[in-house]
């Protein structure tokens, strides 16, 4: 055995007490589902995890209920003082209870310990803290004295960051006065039920929070409900689409984070070392599947082939296997499903002209699993610059100017995320300005922050989560 | 209420006399002789007694002995200007976040201790128990309250500046260094937490001089603040004399800003002319800035716009 | 530029990359062109290097490792014959407990200790030769550096005379900051003569760049750039004097000139960390960067060093904790 082979270093589940089945958490209680329970596996080994109830009609029509009794008895007419304290509590709890949330979620998902551990369960922490601190505040965020809140939040989140898309969704909701009702995703309901669990040691009042578990058909039936008064989603740009359709002329207020191209722009000057690490991260970082990737990377022609080759240097030491594996890069890909898109996808790219490369790792026989991939000589009109592959695969393409630089990373449906990287501040700020995107980074990438506006341009979405813009997301004023 | 009846005495002395005459300030609730606590100062994270030797003798409403708490001089006022200054770039330069969740620890701390803080409030300031429990509690809510503006007051107090030109223009709020503190006279808990956390917030340093009538629950707040991850040395507080304090925290060179919150019965015209000298940011005794503002956390806050260039590509 | 270029020592692998002119305004124009260094970005790498887990049989067999890269160092004014004669033996037996400990590669000491140390090695000493311990001087007035060049060169060659296999030399930081590379340049040319023995090999020149003093991480990348140009076999960061001295982001960077220069002429150059590691678990983060960033083939003595004192026995109490299964203490460990 080599150094480099590393001994294994399994993050422990002795940690988790995992009940062998979760119903759905209505009004402060656990109650069966009146669907087909379903099971979620761990992408990694393939093996079930637990049961979960399916939510139908019924269920969500109770949890809105609820949500409303809650939102109109309790919930509502509290100060903000005291709705900041609940959030305060459950941000502690959290922190408390980071490591048991962390090996859940790699257990759930397939990602990795290391970002569960130093990413996702941190930031979701802190995004409760932050926006507990609003709850008190609301006059300063923007829309003038004495804000209200909309009601009953129906929220509908992906699964590719579970815990912390809830904490995105749920913390300003709750800092600003509404209820909610959540539907994690179908392969990734473990962790919501686990946040459950925060809510009652911080003794949040029943009905406030409720959680229905299901698939598409739960979250349709969520968002549909009349008695919504705001549908937060985060997910693929089709559903977000039927979901605009769908509440087009009723007063439900809608915020939408969708899909996403993002470039990765490296000029000639960059930092390279770190590019090539920000490169990595852009793509690599939760296997691909984070919609705000920098999946495309546009490379100043003159500094193509060093950045290549220093690119597949890298990659080849990227560890790829068990997520709890405190030395894994990058783990399981979240379901079979997904891994079947990313793989026809790639024989798309390949099809249409493009040179893939995979850096050479041992796949583990069991679960779902792809090689981190660059596919290099992709042009603008390749269907893998333009289709989002949520996966760990980079389509390189090159420019010569930062005109064209521009052009080629704004032509897209998309305008989620971009990167740039230049070591001259003045070009990077005239660059940002030029580009359609929500969020532009640095000399860096894949930064959030519950103090920094996140969201999309184009059909990216609306709305944005995060900073004042994020708790205005959820509060009317001056009407 | 409290008497200031100086005395000098040795230091072996001076922790001995509560101990003989402490009953008075003790409940009996059984015959067990009690270990009162000997209220020092809190300078640079550490409790030191005044260099001066001096104690202020305190009586409880009744005129009874309470504690004979130290006395700081203008030395004291020197030391705990430097640790100020010394501490105040590593308080700054936490992140906003880290610093949200010290402020929140102190509250969690504060309540964890409400009793002691109950106690001290009844005895020195004869307040009622509810009267004491209600001033304990606004306190540790205040903390909460301020705990949640270290992330936020950037984004109230800043702007992104749409100048005429091709520049990027950002403003922002930064501390202005070491301030200096004359607290609230009233209410010695709430009215110290009322000054002191807001100058905390951005990351500014502190050196307060608490009630002089009410001096305990600031050194037990000292404790407090030890204990809840505040590095050694961003708050200092100075009991004694405000009169005798104030001009020399007002005329310091290295103190940035000075709170005349609660010198409204000392010259405070003549401190605010002492400060000019440096032109120290000074927030007056009246009209003041009204607690539980985000003008009180701005007033003692820079503001900071960077330009940079945006090429034409 | 106001100064003409001037002419600089010729050096070999400065030769074969500028062309035959070497000349100031040449290399600072080759320096300057060096893709610059962000520093949030590097030190992000650095610390997740940092977080990877090293267990069971890869912590046992990294344990080994760093004691083989050790230079057990000591470097006080109080230094005696006595000292030094207790450091070798320490470097000869690191753990009598356990006679399957490694022994460190090399003990380093001031210049005119270096007879002392060749003699209390014995015939442990490697003379020059692959196995056996080293004698590393420190040379050219360390650690500050400020004599003229002839002193610096005798200091230099006395050591070599006296038997250092290596020789630890520090740049002129003062001449690096005024921007006069050119001369940063020539001592370490020169000094690299003065490293000729009789025979005609050379001692190894580590170059101690002190990036405590440089402080910028683009200087840190011109001067490592700088010292192989001028023909150093290391780089090193510090000489220990100085705050901060080695950190993980510096000894990233150096590792990421080297495996670049490697990139570019295929030859290998070391690196030195020295000064504040004092703890098995920041070594092994060591090794990891190392691995991770130069490959496996830079796990060896010949291409990395730790500059250290204190680290030996630290290392010592997690091997013996590794070994019984029990946590060990400082008594169980002899002092140097």
């Amino acid at each position: 055995m080599t150094f480099l082979d590393y001994a294994p270093a399994p993050e422990s589940t002795a940690i988790l007490d995992l009940r062998p089945e979760y119903g759905l958490f209505i009004d402060g209680e656990w109650r069966a589902g009146g669907g087909e329970p379903f099971a979620s596996v761990s992408p990694s080994t393939e093996r079930q995890i637990a049961m979960f109830a399916s939510a139908d009609e019924g269920d969500v029509d109770a949890a809105v209920r609820a949500a409303r009794a809650a939102f109109r008895d309790v919930w509502g007419p509290m100060s903000g003082r005291d709705r900041g304290k609940y959030l305060f509590r459950i941000a502690r709890i959290l922190q408390e209870r980071a490591r048991e949330l962390a090996v859940a979620e790699s257990l759930d998902n397939g990602k990795p310990i290391k970002e569960t551990r130093d990413a996702d369960v941190p930031l979701v922490a802190q995004w409760f803290f932050h926006c507990a601190g609003w709850a008190d505040k609301l006059d300063w965020v923007g829309l003038g004295a004495n804000p209200q809140p909309h009601g009953v939040a129906a929220q509908v989140i992906p699964w590719n960051f579970p815990l912390l898309m809830l904490a995105w969704k749920v913390a300003p909701a709750l800092a600003a006065g509404n209820t909610v009702v959540l539907k994690p995703a179908e392969t990734t309901p473990l962790t919501a039920m686990l946040f459950a669990d925060v809510c009652e040691q911080a003794g949040l009042p029943a009905g406030v929070v409720n959680l229905v578990t299901g698939a598409g058909e739960t979250g349709a039936a969520l968002v549909r409900h009349p008695d919504v008064d705001k549908v937060a989603f985060t997910g693929s740009t089709a559903v977000g689409r039927e979901i605009a359709k769908a509440l087009a002329g009723t007063d439900k207020r809608l915020t939408l984070e969708l899909g996403g191209k993002g470039a990765n722009i490296v000029f000639d000057d960059a930092p390279l070392d770190q590019a090539i690490e920000g490169i990595v991260d852009g793509i690599f970082f939760n296997q691909g599947q984070v919609c705000c990737a920098g999946s495309r990377l546009l490379v100043q022609e003159s500094v193509h082939d060093v950045v290549m080759e220093r690119l597949k240097e890298r990659m080849a030491t990227l560890r790829v296997g068990d997520p709890l594996d405190k030395n894994t890069d990058v783990g399981a890909i979240n379901s079979s499903a997904q891994l079947e898109r990313i793989t026809r996808l790639v024989e798309t790219g390949i099809a249409e002209g493009g040179e893939a490369w995979s850096a050479p790792c041992e796949l583990p026989s069991e679960g779902y699993w792809f090689a981190p991939t660059v596919v290099t000589g992709v042009e603008a009109s390749s269907t893998i610059a333009r289709e989002e592959i949520f996966g760990p695969v980079l389509s390189v393409l090159t420019f010569r100017t930062p005109d064209e630089a521009i052009a080629k990373a704004n032509n897209t449906p998309y305008g989620l995320s971009a990167g740039i990287w230049s070591d001259k501040g003045s070009r990077v700020l005239a660059v940002a300005d030029r580009l359609r995107a929500g969020v532009v980074w640095t000399n860096t990438f894949n930064k959030f922050d519950p103090a920094s506006p996140f969201g999309g341009y184009k059909e990216s979405g609306y709305g944005r989560e995060g900073g004042r813009q994020g708790m205005q997301a959820y509060l009317k004023g001056g009407e | 209420m409290a008497t200031s009846a100086e005395t000098t005495s040795s230091e072996s002395s001076a922790a001995s006399a509560p101990a003989a005459s402490a009953p008075a300030a003790t409940r009996p609730t059984s015959d067990r002789l009690s270990v009162p606590k000997t209220y020092k100062l809190f300078i640079g994270g550490a409790f030191p007694r005044s260099e001066s030797g001096r104690v202020t003798e305190v009586t409880d409403a009744r005129g009874a002995f309470v504690a004979n708490v130290a006395k700081a001089s203008r030395k004291d006022a020197r030391d705990a200007v430097r640790a100020a200054r010394k501490a105040q770039p590593g308080w700054a330069g936490a992140t906003a976040y880290n610093r949200g969740q010290v402020l929140y620890r102190i509250a969690e701390v504060l309540e964890g201790r409400s009793a002691q803080f109950v106690d001290e409030l009844q005895r020195v300031e004869g307040l009622s128990a509810a009267q004491a429990r209600r001033q304990v509690e606004d306190a540790i809510d205040l903390w909460v309250w301020h705990a949640g503006w270290t992330d936020k007051i950037a984004q109230i107090g800043g702007s992104a500046n749409p100048v005429a030109g091709p520049y990027f223009n950002l403003s922002v709020p930064e501390p202005t260094g070491v301030v200096a503190i004359v607290a609230p006279q009233q209410q010695g808990l709430l009215g110290l937490t009322s000054v002191v956390a807001p100058a905390l917030v951005t990351g500014n340093a502190v050196v307060v001089v608490p009630s002089a009538a009410a001096p305990l629950p600031a050194i037990s707040l000292g404790e407090v603040l030890a204990t809840s991850d505040l590095p050694g040395g961003v708050v200092n507080v100075l009991t004694g004399d405000p009169a005798e304090l104030a001009p020399w925290l007002a005329s310091h060179a290295d103190v940035n800003a000075l709170d005349l919150s609660g010198a409204g019965a000392l010259d405070w015209v003549e401190l605010e002319q002492l400060a000019a000298d440096t032109l120290k940011r000074v927030i007056r005794p009246v009209p003041g800035i009204a607690p539980e503002t985000p003008q009180r956390i701005l007033a003692l806050t820079e503001t900071k716009t960077v330009w940079h260039t945006k090429s034409r590509l | 530029m106001t100064t003409p270029s001037q002419a600089l020592a010729p050096a070999e692998r400065a030769v074969q990359l500028l062309g035959a002119d070497l000349s100031e305004v040449a290399l600072r124009r080759h320096l300057e062109g060096l893709p610059g260094v962000d520093a949030v970005g590097l030190e992000a790498r650095a610390a997740s290097l940092g977080t990877r887990s090293i267990k069971t049989t890869s912590k046992q067999a990294a344990l080994d490792l760093v004691i083989r890269m050790i230079d057990l160092t000591t470097l006080q004014g109080a230094d005696t014959r006595g000292k030094v004669r207790s450091l070798v033996a320490k470097a000869l037996v690191p753990d009598a407990s356990d006679p399957s400990t490694p022994r460190p590669a090399a003990v380093c000491v001031y210049g005119d200790m270096v007879q002392n140390a060749v003699d209390a090695l014995g015939s442990a000493w490697s003379a020059g030769k692959d196995d056996g311990i080293n004698v590393a001087a420190v040379a050219t007035a360390f650690p500050a550096g400020r004599a003229s060049l002839a002193v610096k060169l005798q200091d230099t060659r006395d050591a070599v005379a006296a038997g250092a296999d290596e020789i630890d030399m520090v740049i002129d930081r003062g001449a690096f900051l005024e921007g006069r590379y050119g001369k940063v340049f020539d001592e370490i040319v020169q000094t690299k003569e003065a490293c000729r023995r009789d025979d005609g090999t050379y001692a190894h020149l580590k170059v101690i760049l002190e990036t405590g003093e440089l402080v910028t991480y683009d200087n840190v990348r011109r001067a490592s750039w700088l010292s192989i140009l001028a023909g150093g076999d290391f780089i090193k960061t510090s000489t220990g004097k100085v705050q901060p001295a080695a950190t993980l982001p510096v000894t990233l960077l150096m590792l990421q000139v080297v495996r670049d220069w490697e990139r570019l002429t295929g030859e290998r150059v070391g690196v030195k960390p020295a000064g504040g590691i004092s703890t098995a678990k920041d070594a092994i983060k060591y090794l990891v960067t190392v691995a991770e960033t130069c490959g496996e083939a830079w796990l060896d003595p010949h291409l990395f060093r730790f500059g250290a004192s204190s680290l030996l026995n630290d290392v010592l109490l997690q091997r013996q904790k590794l070994t019984t299964g029990r946590y060990s203490g400082p008594d169980y460990v002899t002092i140097d």
